[in-house]
């Protein structure tokens, strides 16, 4: 275990760049995440640009994104490159390693009550995987041809004939190459994460009384190890297809004026190996985001979260359904009929369980005695978005009304909002919170109000309208919708959307100033300055390799008593053991 | 020069901020507060921004709705479009009232139930009844959709029998454009293989086959008869397109390697959705909605529905796969692009039908 093993700690190396200590690694993986959504969001403002402004001329962008924007205004193939860039950064780099890299490595051994990950090593290593994997990514924007630009979910024959379009060239050999280290990375992470909840929980620590953060962490973890072996074994594949003259995709092609000799294979056979993976990815956004807001709204209303249990149920209801629902993505792909039928039942199901955790948040804040910290208000932003999202779920889940919203601006709204939003919401709202963990100083309040209500405002304005894009038809991954008569009318919903989404933008100044400021010049943490039950406020600020400085804290009630009658204050720390007399409820 | 005012205006930004930041700091600790925590009069201000975010979001949805609510696609121009139509529309009965309701109940509650430290939060950590309740509800509501759902579906995507008085039609998809076939006299589409293609011949159609001799192929736009079933079957070249055709709420993947189906009903012609539209210029189109390279967003097709009448003499006008390949082999129609690595087999049957 991490505690026996260590290597001096006044060694900077050792430290700071091959740590094996799990805070410091969810630092790395927090600062390294952040970086790439910080590119991905950049990328995004440059594409919206020629989205409201199609065919305009932005001088500005010249000298940064030289041959890709000749006269300033961004080729096609390159905005499709930076579509395609920006959905793989966000939806991997930034919402799945970002996320759970920072908040399960920081959390899962403070709140089970473990010196440290089963192995510091491997943690490490999934660190520098994914470290690799990041640089490898952004190395990609500047090969010959541009990165990969088929859209974030490659399909074949696209992204396997490099004749296809330019990106389809050493760019996309790279993206293969960074997302197959990506996965090792994940997938080390992953199973670590699980055997150490499983094997390290400290004493008293039973599975019913994790804090749901952790059940979160875990759930996804397990989604991860199961599901992202399948996206490595189809981007073998189409490795295959593109080096060693394979046709597990291919068949019947006629490209560059001559027919390939390709035969009997399909595209198809792709699209279920991803989306077989890309559905659970979903939940691997969201499960970590919905756990930190569990933990967050309970910690902020001074109240238990409500049903508990049920909780950890609709968890694994979400994670079990989420491996029968992939085809959803694929009811205009000819698939038959009958399994459209299967897979619209499956995915409408996913509702319930996410019905559920809707009404214990909402039935949370009821009766609390809410704080409104800026972490609690990005919480109650992801309540929000994660209706707002989930309820046009339900029409892309149903087969017969997907026919026509499929591949439209109406999908693009509907999973920013519900993944993307949510995502992003959970994640920083997590960093409000556990920032004087991470860093042992606290964020400035003042800056993340103004940082929520204009990130809030901004992102509705941008995803919002989207719907009303989709409805009207408007496909997505087009790069000007000038072509069309009937689309080029909504040239104004395009700007509108684009000066909102500058906003955004320039909204995260504020969350980034306040991170680099506070790192150094916040106000110093108190031990619990929130006043919450679970373990991780029991360690000492300053961080300690094995996190206690003594024995392991032992464990006696759940990690939500808050506000519980006859107890003067209004929260009990995990650690603290019951009264005579006293019932524990969960 | 204006580069480095804007850059001193960023450092002089984030100065200023810095020090707004630290003095608003000293100030909290000096009133024996932390800074971090809010105080009861910024628990208050930002409860009350929340009913005030509540009522501007769903005043930005309404202001949507009215602003844009005409823009949205025209009524449904075929059959089945309609009672998707119309399974849309309940589906949207259904999940507003959700939304709403919701929304309100979470910035209600946010709002009520603001910190004041001479009260106690409730300790309430279940309620089976409720949760039985909740999870009841959506399941009851959510079967229903999905029942009605599949009967649409059923509708969509049950085949035509070969009874069906029909007309076909094969979409092909390429880099980037669209070709529509029809089968000719003899309703029979002739055979194709990529490694046929060459010059006119783009879709590589089997001059051996004799179902192909009278197959005839369009560009930039093709005709459908209203008030006729049709069947559409769709292929692609070289990536995977998708044709979409939203007035007809319509749409289906065009695979490289496979064949797929799609049928619908139109209902309106060009005339009258002209007049419905109220805009002279309006046109069906059938669009790409697969990315499949650089000019994806500008690969289209108009499609003109008119009179049986009409459509069998625009038919009969256009010429069949015999004539062009065999009188008209001097307008080759251009590749996307050319290599010299074409294949001998296409060559060689062209030169046996010349024969």
């Amino acid at each position: 275990m991490g505690a026996t093993a260590h290597h001096e700690d006044n060694d900077f190396l050792f430290k700071y760049i091959f740590s094996t200590d799990h805070k410091m690694i969810a630092k790395q993986f927090f600062l390294t995440g952040s970086l790439m959504g910080l590119i991905g969001m950049i990328m995004s403002m440059i594409f919206r640009l020629q989205l409201g402004y199609p065919g305009e001329s932005f001088a500005f962008l010249e000298p940064i994104l030289g041959s890709w924007a000749p006269e300033g205004i961004l080729a096609p193939d390159k905005y499709l490159a930076l579509v395609t860039i920006h959905g793989t950064i966000m939806v991997f780099f930034l919402l799945t390693a970002g996320l759970s890299g920072t908040f399960s490595n920081l959390l899962i051994p403070l709140q089970i009550g473990a010196r440290d990950m089963a192995s510091g090593f491997m943690n490490m290593l999934s660190y520098w995987f994914f470290f690799l994997s990041s640089c490898i990514m952004i190395a990609s924007l500047f090969v010959e041809g541009g990165p990969a630009a088929g859209g974030w979910t490659i399909y074949p024959p696209l992204s396997a004939l490099p004749q296809a379009m330019p990106g389809s060239g050493m760019g996309m050999t790279l993206w293969i190459t960074s997302m197959s280290l990506f996965i090792v990375s994940s997938l080390i992470g992953s199973l670590n994460y699980i055997v150490t909840v499983f094997n390290l929980r400290t004493k008293g620590m039973t599975m019913t009384r994790l804090p749901l953060t952790i059940w979160a962490f875990l759930i996804t973890a397990v989604l991860g190890v199961l599901s992202f072996p399948v996206l490595f074994s189809a981007v073998l594949l189409l490795l295959f297809d593109r080096s060693f003259g394979t046709s597990f995709y291919l068949s019947d092609i006629y490209i560059s004026g001559g027919a390939l000799e390709v035969a009997g294979g399909s595209p198809i056979l792709y699209e279920h190996l991803f989306w077989f993976l890309g559905h659970p990815e979903v939940y691997i956004i969201l499960l970590p985001a919905l756990g930190i807001t569990s933990e967050v709204v309970a910690t902020n209303s001074r109240k238990p979260i409500f049903g508990y249990r049920a909780m950890i149920g609709s968890i694994l209801a979400i994670a079990f359904i989420s491996f029968l629902v992939w085809g959803h993505h694929m009811f205009v792909t000819g698939m038959n009929p009958f399994l459209g039928a299967v897979f619209t039942f499956t995915t409408l199901l996913v509702a319930i369980p996410s019905a559920v955790k809707v009404f214990n948040y909402l039935t949370t804040l009821w009766k609390g005695n809410i704080r409104f910290t800026p972490a609690m208000l990005f919480a109650i932003g992801l309540v929000s978005t994660f209706i707002t999202g989930g309820l046009t779920g339900i029409i892309l889940g149903d087969s017969a009304l997907d026919i026509n919203v499929h591949d439209t601006y109406f999908v693009v709204g509907h999973f920013h909002i519900v993944m993307g939003l949510s995502g992003t919401f959970g994640m920083i709202s997590g960093i409000y919170h556990w920032f004087p963990k991470m860093f042992g100083r606290m964020l400035d309040k003042n800056l993340g109000y103004i940082h929520f209500w204009a990130t809030i405002v901004s992102a509705y304005g941008v995803f919002f309208p989207m719907h009303f894009l989709g409805l009207a038809g408007v496909p997505r991954r087009y790069y000007a919708n000038t072509e069309f008569p009937m689309f080029n009318e909504m040239y104004d919903i395009n700007e509108l959307i684009t000066v909102f989404a500058m906003i955004a933008g320039f909204a995260q100044l504020f969350f980034i100033f306040n991170i680099f400021y506070s790192m150094f010049k916040g106000p110093k943490a108190p031990q619990n300055p929130w006043e919450s039950t679970t373990l991780e406020w029991t360690t000492p600020v300053k961080h300690l390799h094995g996190n206690w400085p003594g024995d392991l804290p032992e464990v006696h009630r759940w990690a939500y008593d808050y506000s519980k009658p006859g107890m003067e204050e209004d929260f009990i720390p995990q650690t603290t053991p019951l009264r005579e007399g006293e019932e524990e409820s969960h | 020069m204006t580069d480095l005012l804007i850059l001193l205006g960023v450092v002089l930004g984030i100065i200023a901020i810095s020090k707004v930041v630290s003095v608003l700091d000293m100030v909290a600790t000096a009133k024996g507060e932390n800074s971090y925590m809010p105080n009861a009069r910024e628990n208050r201000f930002q409860a009350r921004l929340m009913p005030g975010f509540l009522i501007a979001y769903f005043g930005f949805i309404v202001w949507q709705l009215v602003a844009w609510g005409d823009r949205m696609l025209p009524v449904s121009a075929s059959e089945h479009g309609e009672i998707v139509d119309e399974l849309m529309n309940i589906t949207w009965i259904v999940i507003t009232p959700v939304f709403v309701f919701t929304h309100i109940l979470l910035f209600y509650f946010a709002w009520k139930y603001a910190y004041d430290k001479n009260r106690k939060a409730a300790y309430i950590s279940h309620d089976n009844k409720l949760e039985i309740l909740w999870t009841a509800i959506p399941a009851t509501v959510l079967l229903i959709l999905v029942l009605y759902g599949l009967s649409v579906w059923n509708e969509i995507t049950t085949p035509l029998t070969a009874e069906d008085d029909k007309i076909e039609i094969e979409l092909y998809a390429r880099q980037f454009d669209w070709t529509a076939r029809y089968p000719g006299e003899d309703g029979k589409f002739g055979k194709a293989n990529v490694r046929l293609i060459e010059g006119v011949n783009m879709l590589g159609l089997d001059s051996t086959d004799a179902n192909a001799s009278d197959d005839k192929y369009v560009k930039a736009e093709f005709y459908l008869p209203v008030n006729k079933d049709v069947q559409f079957y769709f292929r692609a070249q070289d990536v995977i397109h998708s044709a979409f055709m939203p007035h007809f709420r319509a749409q289906m993947n065009c695979v490289p390697g496979m064949t797929t189906l799609f049928k619908f009903k139109p209902i309106k012609t060009t005339a009258e959705m002209k007049e419905i539209t109220g805009d002279p210029d309006f046109e069906y189109y059938l669009l790409c909605n697969k990315i499949c390279g650089a000019a994806h967003y500008n690969m289209k097709m108009e499609i003109k529905v008119v009179s049986e009448e009409d459509y069998n003499k625009w038919l009969s006008e256009q010429k069949e796969f015999l004539a062009v390949e065999v009188n008209e082999p001097a307008e080759v129609e251009a590749t996307p692009q050319t290599d010299s690595t074409q294949t001998k087999v296409g060559e060689s049957t062209q030169l046996s039908m010349l024969n």
